[in-house]
């Protein structure tokens, strides 16, 4: 062996070193560097020692002694190493990387400052925020999803027919929201408030999971998106609580009411732009920090099948029916869309190859006992609809939505006790709530686009 | 004979001071100077040296800097600051007071008798 190829195998040595060590948290390049270079010096004396450069190197690795060692000490004077800090620009390791994290920042900011300028934009026309609230009230989905789309698109390098479909959705989105003559006080216009967001939301999905709209595990990962979207939504919107209201506090401290520029501006535009906010730090932390949907199920789970379980309980024990009102079937509604979301987001963290286990059995009684109160519920809310109240939009909507939800758990609850039972994979009840995805949407359009005519504009 | 790990420990940040106001140096010169000076009995390992020179410089005591030697080799050197000096006499005046205390002891015991062990028995 020539001193040339001994030096080259060295340093290919030190490169797969450097690999080695770096895969710990708690080392830092510069540490690497340090310790890299500390190294060096002990392999150089060991080699003048008369060792080859090969003994050398093993000696010296040695030397230093375990990785699991040096690296708990590290963490001793470092402890913030093991917090997974989010890096929004620079740092991330590699320039590549680095660049696209600031050129993925740079399209957040244009979308967020679109959809806070479309907000105002009508107000050029006359629309002003105070005064046509019912025109906002249908259209606000319209001044931020589309910018989350755009963002979305964008950083999927979406093809030209995906970007035509996303146009052509958000523009008949447009008008439905505009094109019925419904009344500020019209029950219609709640629903189209209401369903508008659902159905554009899912158009989002379409721009989220890009080419891939067929399989399903892009479908499980839009699912996950949504569940952090919202949680860093209301993050973001609580912070923009507390801001407004030391905004108002301050200002009214030294005799300026800053009432207008709070309702008026900082909130619609905050808003909005934080929808793009929230989908911009989704999907840039999503290797970085834990997903924290899951964990709120895991918490919940156990207490929202306690809970029900003493309602069915408490029906059985006291024979009171339950006292269906105008508002029940909207709560139960409300219900079963929490029951269904504990089981999506514990669907979406788990392992679909981990054998069943106890919470898989919590989750089928928490599903069971939520269709058991919702049978009941139906069974006394059919008959009033039929004689007593007679069919409205809302009750109509809310019938629908019940049923979508009814049949999709009870569904879920058949596949659950097949899992359990070692009968089908998990996967299928994934597969299930995924190819779900079509049907809610599929039901807001309906809502939006044929309800107004249905039920004559009222 | 081995230095007792609390003992190393504890006399860890008056050395790495001790030898930084001799001069900057950097993290093996450092161990190699101890190792020198102890005779080999005092053995440090990286993961004892390296994270009490981080902490030193996050308490301000030392001054860090990457100098580049022999081609496209970096080696971090440490500098103490005023204020680790000013640490390092305090550090210092402290272990004069425990090593005069220790001394005095040491030679106590030498004036009467050597040390042997009593069984406690034999006093009854």
């Amino acid at each position: 062996m020539t001193a040339r190829t001994g030096q080259e195998e060295l340093a290919a040595q030190f490169e797969q070193w450097r690999r080695y060590v770096l895969r710990r948290r708690e080392l830092q390049p510069s540490d690497a560097d340090e310790l890299e270079d500390h190294l060096r010096g002990s392999v150089d004396e060991l080699i003048a020692a008369g060792l080859s450069p090969d003994e050398a190197f093993l000696v010296a690795v040695k030397r230093m002694g375990s990785l699991d060692e040096l690296s708990r000490e590290f963490a001793r004077e470092h402890s913030e190493r093991l917090w997974k800090q989010l890096v929004l620009t620079g740092e991330a390791g590699s320039p590549a990387a680095d660049t696209r994290s600031r050129r993925d920042m740079w399209a957040m900011v244009i979308c967020a400052a679109g959809a806070a300028v479309s907000i105002k934009a009508p107000e050029l026309f006359g629309l002003r925020l105070a005064d046509d609230g019912a025109f906002y009230a249908r259209n606000f989905a319209l001044f931020a999803l589309p910018w989350l789309a755009v963002f979305l698109a964008w950083r999927r390098h979406a093809r030209r027919p995906l970007i035509a479909t996303l146009v052509a959705l958000f523009g008949l989105g447009a008008v439905a929201a505009n094109a019925y003559p419904l009344a500020e006080e019209s029950k219609s216009l709640v629903l189209t408030s209401i369903h508008l967001p659902i159905a554009l939301w899912l158009v989002v999905g379409l721009a989220y999971v890009a080419d891939d709209w067929r399989s399903s595990r892009r479908r499980m990962d839009f699912i996950r998106f949504t569940g952090e979207w919202l949680i860093y939504f209301v993050l973001i919107a609580l912070g923009g609580g507390v801001l407004s209201l030391f905004l108002y506090h301050t200002f009214n401290a030294i005799g300026i009411i800053p009432q207008e520029f709070i309702s008026q501006w900082l909130l619609p535009c905050g808003a909005v732009a934080g929808a793009v906010v929230a989908g911009w730090l989704v999907e840039a932390k999503q290797s970085v920090v834990e997903n924290i949907a899951p964990v709120l199920t895991r918490l919940f789970t156990p207490l929202f099948t306690a809970a029900l379980l003493a309602f069915l309980v408490a029906v059985g024990w006291t024979s009171h029916g339950i006292n269906v009102d105008r508002e029940a079937l909207i709560l139960f509604d409300l219900l079963l869309i929490v029951v269904l979301g504990l089981l999506l987001y514990s669907i979406s963290a788990r392992d679909p190859l981990a054998p069943t286990g106890l919470f898989d059995k919590l989750q089928l009684a928490l599903v069971v006992s939520a269709l058991a109160i919702d049978v009941l519920v139906l069974l006394a809310i059919t008959a009033r609809i039929t004689d007593e109240y007679g069919t409205t939009p809302n009750r109509a909507a809310a019938l629908g939505e019940n049923l979508i939800l009814l049949a999709n758990l009870a569904y879920s609850a058949w596949l659950l006790l097949r899992f359990i039972r070692r009968r089908t994979p998990f996967t299928a009840l994934e597969r299930w709530q995924t190819g779900y995805l079509p049907v809610y949407a599929g039901w807001a359009w309906i809502v939006v686009l044929l309800f107004p005519p249905l039920f004559s504009y009222v | 004979m081995k230095v007792a790990k609390d003992l190393v420990a504890a006399s860890a940040t008056p050395m790495v001071l001790g030898i930084l106001a001799d001069g900057e140096s950097y993290g093996y010169a450092i161990l190699r100077r101890i190792n020198e000076l102890s005779g080999g009995e005092l053995d440090w390992t990286e993961g004892l040296l390296y994270p009490l020179l981080h902490r030193l410089e996050r308490l301000g005591y030392a001054q860090s800097s990457w100098q580049s030697v022999a081609g496209e080799r970096r080696r971090k050197y440490y500098r103490i600051t005023d204020k680790g000096l000013a640490e390092l006499a305090e550090q210092r005046r402290q272990w004069d007071t425990v090593t005069d205390a220790l001394k005095e002891i040491w030679l106590g015991l030498g004036e009467r008798r050597p040390l042997t062990a009593i069984p406690l028995g034999c006093r009854a």
